[in-house]
């Protein structure tokens, strides 16, 4: 399965399923990451974690490990 | 009658702009009732019998963050008579997501669409008109910033408050509708119609918090599920998901046919200031220098922060301050020094002796009679005297001779200098009311009360006030301009890793000046649980006002090492990581963590308004809440400290010696409570004791109480554990109040102090006992004990987190799916 935690930065890809349930899965779609949806992987925190993707023409941050909850197709 | 109009929209939308630009300065601020989260109201301008209520920046009406309960509860109990929904127009498609769900509620709503100019400067089109027929409501463009539009809003939400509430256009996919229908049939027909539908899809969702309140009938319920969960193996997700999925391609929709993007692609001005400031390399140090720059705005010395803090304790809360010519006071100063005391052979040649001799604090005033400057001489003086005379070096008969002594009646040899007679003087609040007290022939008691309890008490208030405003003014930049969510994003990886967030590096950066500022800066923090876990630890970090203990104590014992201090930061620092990683273990702080999927919002220059209310009401919420505590606090110790017995007889009197106070008596009721931290026996634990608790009126009481000379009677390390359990124990009284405000309920500020007076008293009696190994005095009773503590932490630090949300959740949930596909 590759997730966005796999995508190099600078390239986009896109969502094709949200993994995980609960609060964490809902907060990560109510931020417009859902089924379909363009990603792009703009860059990576200084520490080398989160990483800062746009989605739906803005800029949003999220962390290397949630990031693998979301499985992605280039 | 008045009507209601709630002012709903996502975070960094300007919906603080717009509300400050709807109601002036017509406004209280308090918190939503149990929670930490601020809740604003204001009467609209031009409408005196209009309030409008700020809800809390939200991106969803889901039940899983405080904000968005505390918004919803309040849009569905409560029901406003017409929300006002601000939405970015610079970020329209997340934003629309919040307006869906809000045109759900049956409410008449209106849409401003704020940051317009940016829109239009970008090139950017929004079809208004089409944006109304397709949400049936009115959409108006705004800009919050300049003030465009705003009262064409207020006007229409007035309007739209008299008229039908919204219906909501969108539809979701058939399999959706259907089991919505079932519901709405089953469930909520008896319920107004206008929020038959809000609660349908709620029901949908099987969102916890809404079917805890409906309590539907077992019966109803499993009938309903079948319905879901046939949506749900038909759509491949489960049903919340499934709704949001739904939302956002109806808004997919609705922007293909409102809103034409001029230049896809093109980085714009913000997106090239976040390369920069947020680069894998560049990162770092520009983090490092903004964070200095705003530390040393607030804190250093030249910085208005500090200048304006001493002022306000020495000058308008003291004897008085130089409104001009204070230079010309401190010169006449050294020269009448120099003149009557600095130039006394015999004088000079005592100090050299006690330097030679090695005696505390000798070599700072052998300094300052060498430049000559009496302002240098004075605090290390007052500071040392008894320590030197003491020691067979006695000064003071020489400074006595010069400077005279008003109590003895003793004339100085010359004439000393007197402030007013330089410049502009202006006496001090204390001096002008004992001026007026004693006109009006008030008696001792009355006057101490007034003087040392009520006025010291708001001076110790209003003495935080100044560098409190200068460190809020820059935070409230910070967080405008939108740097705020990168310090974060810079910092979340070292900080998450013990419960924090990101955002805890600038309370504790500023606790290390001082912790009530620390403290208040930790409302920037979003999450509740974190922002808990920061206020609680970060006074463990040595401030300002701890510093003088660990000076006192490295000079007193240790030869002014510097290991003495160094060692302070690191256990100020080891004590907020290791709680951290235990807190998050408790079951106070288990739960489901607050995802950190977090907006970086586009830079901007925030409004000068914007940036000084926000300054201000924090400030004054502080004044409030936690003056009150400050002050009764200091009203109860100062009286503590002047009733006691003398000569055997219970009295009052202004000048009682601490030892015979009710609070000495008190120390030595409980002095026995700090004997197994080596400081709890004979006369020293019951000023020890004292020092202690005077310690809560502010930290460098410690020292006034418990100076060089009482050091003499305790062991280096007994020392060292009066000095790490005064660093880690409860705050002062100030911080006590910032604690208080800031946690807005009684139980958490209990805990938060017990947690850090055993914390302190567990370090200290583990580093007593423990090192006592190596001394005479080893204690085989209380080394088992320390022992017993010292297993008990690490097994709290090191045990497993049994409340790990991720993989419990998980894990149960996959039971039920198993148990559930068994019973199939």
């Amino acid at each position: 399965m590759r997730t966005l935690r796999d995508v190099a930065i600078g390239s986009t890809c896109k969502v094709k399923r949200i993994h995980g349930e609960g609060a964490l899965k809902r907060r990560i779609m109510d931020m417009g990451i859902t089924k379909g949806v363009e990603i792009y992987v703009r860059k990576v925190a200084p520490l080398g974690d989160p990483i800062e993707v746009t989605v739906r023409d803005y800029e949003l941050s999220i962390r290397k490990g949630d990031a693998e909850l979301i499985e992605v197709q280039e | 009658m008045s009507i209601r109009i709630a002012l709903a929209g996502n975070p960094n939308s300007g919906k603080t702009t717009l509300f400050n630009a709807f109601t002036g300065s017509n406004q209280y601020v308090g918190n939503w009732p149990g929670v930490t989260v601020e809740k604003k109201e204001g009467k609209l301008k031009r409408h005196s019998d209009v309030i409008v209520t700020d809800l809390p920046g939200i991106y969803s009406l889901s039940p899983y963050t405080i904000e968005e309960i505390v918004a919803r509860d309040y849009l569905i109990d409560e029901k406003p008579d017409a929300i006002i929904n601000i939405v970015d127009g610079t970020n329209l498609e997340r934003n629309l997501y919040l307006t869906t769900q809000i045109v759900e509620l049956g409410i008449p709503v209106v849409v401003a669409i704020n940051m317009m100019d940016v829109v239009k400067k970008r090139g950017d089109k929004i079809d208004v008109a089409e944006l109304s027929r397709q949400l049936a409501c009115p959409v108006v463009e705004i800009s919050a910033l300049k003030g465009t539009g705003v009262d064409t809003v207020a006007d229409m939400a007035v309007e739209a408050a008299n008229g039908k509430p919204t219906v909501p256009q969108h539809s979701f996919s058939g399999t959706v509708e259907h089991a919505l229908a079932h519901i709405e049939e089953a469930v909520v027909h008896d319920m107004p119609a206008e929020q038959q539908r809000w609660y349908a899809i709620k029901i949908f969702e099987e969102d916890e918090k809404v079917l805890e309140r409906l309590n539907i009938a077992p019966d109803v319920m499993a009938h309903i599920k079948e319905d879901i969960a046939s949506a749900e193996a038909e759509m491949d997700d489960d049903a919340e998901s499934i709704i949001t999925n739904e939302r956002y391609i109806y808004i997919s929709s609705m922007i293909q046919s409102c809103y034409k993007k001029a230049n896809k692609g093109q980085l714009s001005t913000s997106d090239k200031i976040d390369k920069v400031v947020t680069n894998r390399f560049l990162g770092l140090p520009i983090f490092a220098l903004i964070m200095f720059l705003v530390y040393s705005i607030s804190m250093s010395g030249a910085a208005l922060g500090t200048g304006l803090t001493d002022w306000a304790n020495d000058g308008l809360f003291g004897d008085g301050w130089h409104l001009a010519g204070k230079s010309e006071y401190e010169e006449a100063m050294d020269t009448y020094a120099k003149e009557y005391l600095f130039s006394n052979v015999e004088f000079k040649e005592t100090i050299e002796e006690a330097v030679a001799a090695e005696v505390p604090g000798a070599e700072d005033i052998l300094g300052a009679v060498e430049d000559g400057s009496w302002g240098d001489f004075e605090e290390p003086y007052e500071f040392f005297a008894d320590s030197l005379a003491e020691q067979g070096y006695d000064i003071s008969e020489y400074v006595t001779y010069a400077m005279g002594d008003e109590e003895e009646g003793i004339e100085p040899a010359g004439e000393v200098p007197e402030p007013e007679n330089y410049g502009t003087w202006v006496p001090g609040i204390p001096v002008l009311i004992g001026n007026l007290l004693e006109k009006m022939g008030a008696n001792e008691f009355v006057t101490g009360l007034i003087l040392d309890g009520i006025v010291a008490g708001v001076g110790a208030v209003l003495g935080f006030v100044p560098q409190m405003l200068v460190l809020f003014l820059c935070l409230a930049f910070l967080e405008s301009c939108g740097y705020m969510a990168r310090v974060a994003f810079i910092m979340d990886r070292i900080f998450r890793k013990f419960g924090l967030s990101g955002k805890s590096f600038i309370p504790v950066l500023v606790g290390t000046g001082c912790g009530v500022p620390g403290i208040m800066a930790s409302r920037t923090i979003e999450n509740e649980r974190d922002r808990r876990m920061t206020i609680m630890t970060t006074t463990f970090i040595p401030c300002g006002a701890k510093l003088p203990i660990i000076t006192m104590i490295a000079v007193a014992l240790f030869h002014g090492s510097s290991l003495v201090a160094t060692s302070a930061y690191f256990v100020g620092i080891a004590a907020i990581v290791c709680s951290g990683i235990i807190l998050k273990k408790t079951k106070m702080f288990a739960g489901d963590p607050a995802p950190f999927v977090m907006e970086l919002p586009s830079y901007h220059l925030p409004t000068v308004g914007t940036v000084l209310r926000s300054m201000w009401e924090r400030g004054w919420s502080f004044i409030k809440k936690a003056g009150t505590i400050i002050l009764i606090s200091s009203i109860v110790v100062w009286l503590g400290s002047v009733f006691g017995y003398i000569d055997g007889q219970f009295g009052f009197s202004p000048d009682m010696e601490l030892e015979n106070s009710v609070l000495g008596m008190l120390a030595n009721g409980i002095k026995f409570i700090f004997a197994p931290l080596g400081f709890g026996t004979g006369v020293e634990g019951i000023k020890a004791t004292i020092a202690t608790i005077m310690g809560l009126v502010a930290k460098e009481e410690v020292v006034g109480v418990f100076g060089v000379l009482d050091f003499a009677g305790l062991t280096k390390l007994a020392a060292y554990s009066f000095l790490l359990f005064n660093l880690l124990c409860a705050p002062c009284f100030a911080a006590i109040g910032a604690i208080k405000r800031e946690m807005n309920s009684a139980k958490w500020t209990w805990f938060a102090i017990a947690y850090q007076c055993v914390l302190a008293y567990a370090v200290a009696l583990c580093v007593y006992q423990i090192g006592s190994i190596f001394t005479e005095e080893m204690n085989v009773i209380g080394l088992i004990f320390a022992i017993l503590v010292l297993v008990g932490f690490f097994y709290l630090l090191f045990r497993k987190n049994k409340y790990d949300e991720n993989h419990l959740t998980v894990a149960v949930k996959k039971t039920k799916k198993q148990m559930a596909n068994v019973s199939e």
